[in-house]
């Protein structure tokens, strides 16, 4: 792979993996939401593939079909089951944000994020550190969907969506995450997401509803 | 200028202005089929335009001459951009003058004549269809002008042919995250722009959902004619605009010889646009009209996501 078209492929694959996210703040339909968030893990493994061809590391090459597994086939699948055959939960009915106006936010986010970020690629310019950006967008982005969503599954993706910000900064800020800390972060997420379905399924045969909007009152 | 330029320039109009009303044609087609009827046939539209450019028009009582200018105002304003922008020949004789900026302009000033034609009919439809359209266009004016941005930051300049050419120079380019982002935003622009699903229903005539019919329901005649045929060309050079954008490959330079296969690529582009365009429509529903800022705001984060990367990534 020589040297532009890896920096051509980088850079495609951030972009999907930033498209992704923003498209995920203007669904209102929590599947589509799940959708986009496996299509996001498929940008992040094309990111950690690429990065491993390039720096010709049969580890990072494994990591990268770990993180697909991980993150385009069980959790998904994960947070799918979670959502149940209620069809009224499929949708977010309140959010404290309207869609243009989380749109707009995203916007002046990854504006934020480019801001920020500049310090850290003056650091070390180089192909990898210039998506750098992109990335903490992402974290701003699921930071900003978990804050603002009322739904607990949305919230949910809000948290999966974050983390893979994390993940892909930590793989493009440094220069290779040691195979065991990756391993751990994933069974931490996934245990995460496996702790919040089964709240989230009590959550509905207590109260009829994942909205948390409604929990906020306590009662004897 | 030089003669061959002219005669380029020429031989794109020309075929521009044959082709758009088979498009609509084709679209028309693709979509009938698809629902499971047999459809008109791809020269309807033609047939069509040709049955109503026979028939006086008529104008309203009280309306004024914005009624009558406005049908040649935006059949101009379509001809102008059909010879200005980069379809079949990066060296149109309008080239130097071919910004992207004046491009945008010039369908805004048709767009806005056809407004005003509609409130000068002094009918509650064509007020209500002028301040419908003024929204979207409002809405999707910022948009254009910051996917103009991320597209001419890469080429150096806001003139077409510059940028096509820059883009055919470097292929790859058109991958970048810029360039993707620009395309996905200018491709929601562009449905908003011409009319299309989900903004816009063209062949609805249900006064609650209609934009741009009720802004036309008081023309007949030829002047309805012109108007049709001018919203086909508008369709298809917005069309062949994103393909040059986009997908330059085929679009000759300042030689005769690569003319007819730049004419055939052009063909074969815009035609897959059109049925990719229609194919969708088939499994969309119109937005509410509310719905509408949503979806033209996503395009304007995309356009500004363009543009950030643009400047910031590639």
């Amino acid at each position: 792979m020589n040297d532009t078209t890896y920096v051509q492929a980088l850079n495609v694959a951030g972009g999907l993996f930033l498209l992704a996210a923003v498209g995920m703040l203007s669904r209102r339909q929590i599947t589509s939401m799940i959708r986009l968030f496996a299509v996001q893990g498929v940008a992040l493994v094309a990111l950690v593939a690429v990065l491993g061809v390039h720096q010709h590391s049969l580890e990072l090459m494994g990591v990268a079909a770990g993180l697909g597994v991980l993150r385009v086939g069980v959790l998904p699948h994960l947070t799918r089951r979670a959502l149940g055959a209620a069809p009224a939960e499929r949708r977010e009915t309140s959010s404290a944000v309207n869609i243009a106006g989380s749109l707009l936010a995203s916007a002046a986010l990854v504006l934020l994020a480019y801001a920020v970020t500049r310090p850290l690629i003056a650091l070390t310019p180089s192909a990898a550190t210039a998506v750098l950006p992109v990335t903490v967008s992402v974290v701003l982005i699921g930071l900003f969907a978990l804050a603002t969503r009322h739904n607990a599954l949305s919230q949910v993706v809000g948290f999966l969506l974050l983390d893979n910000g994390i993940t892909a900064t930590a793989f493009l800020a440094t220069s290779g995450v040691p195979i065991i800390v990756e391993l751990g972060v994933s069974f931490d997420v996934l245990l995460v997401v496996v702790v919040l379905q089964v709240l989230t399924v009590r959550l509905r045969s207590t109260f009829g509803t994942t909205n948390l909007d409604g929990l906020r009152e306590l009662r004897d | 200028m030089n003669t061959v330029s002219i005669v380029e320039t020429a031989t794109q109009v020309v075929l521009v202005i044959a082709v758009a009303p088979v498009l609509t044609g084709v679209m028309r087609q693709i979509r009938a089929r698809l629902e499971g009827r047999a459809g008109a046939g791809l020269l309807q539209p033609w047939r069509d335009v040709r049955k109503l450019m026979r028939r006086q028009p008529t104008s309203p009582v009280g309306s004024g001459w914005v009624f009558r200018m406005a049908p040649l105002v935006l059949f101009a304003t379509a001809a102008v951009i059909s010879a200005a922008v980069p379809l079949l020949t990066t060296a149109t004789a309008l080239t130097r003058s071919a910004d992207l900026l004046v491009v945008v302009g010039l369908l805004a000033l048709g767009t806005v004549t056809l407004a005003l034609a509609a409130l000068d009919t002094g009918t509650a439809f064509g007020g209500m269809g002028a301040s419908r359209e003024m929204m979207v266009l409002a809405l999707a004016e910022p948009t254009i002008l910051l996917g103009v941005f991320a597209l001419s930051a890469r080429a150096g300049s806001t003139n077409l042919g510059t940028i096509v050419t820059a883009t055919l120079h470097q292929p790859l380019r058109v991958l970048s995250p810029a360039s993707l982002l620009a395309a996905a935003a200018m491709t929601v622009v562009v449905i908003a722009e011409t009319g299309r699903l989900p903004v816009d229903n063209p062949s609805t005539h249900l006064e609650l959902t209609m934009i741009h019919e009720a802004m036309v329901l008081e023309y007949s005649g030829a002047d309805l004619g012109l108007i049709e045929l001018a919203s086909s060309l508008r369709l298809t050079v917005l069309l062949g605009l994103m393909a040059s954008l986009f997908a330059p490959w085929g679009i000759a330079g300042a030689t005769f010889a690569a003319l007819p296969l730049a004419a055939l690529a052009f063909l074969a582009k815009v035609t897959v646009l059109a049925a990719a365009l229609a194919t969708g429509e088939v499994f969309l529903a119109k937005l509410r009209l509310f719905r509408v800022p949503e979806l033209l705001a996503g395009s304007f984060v995309l356009a500004m996501l363009a543009v950030a990367t643009s400047f910031l990534l590639a």
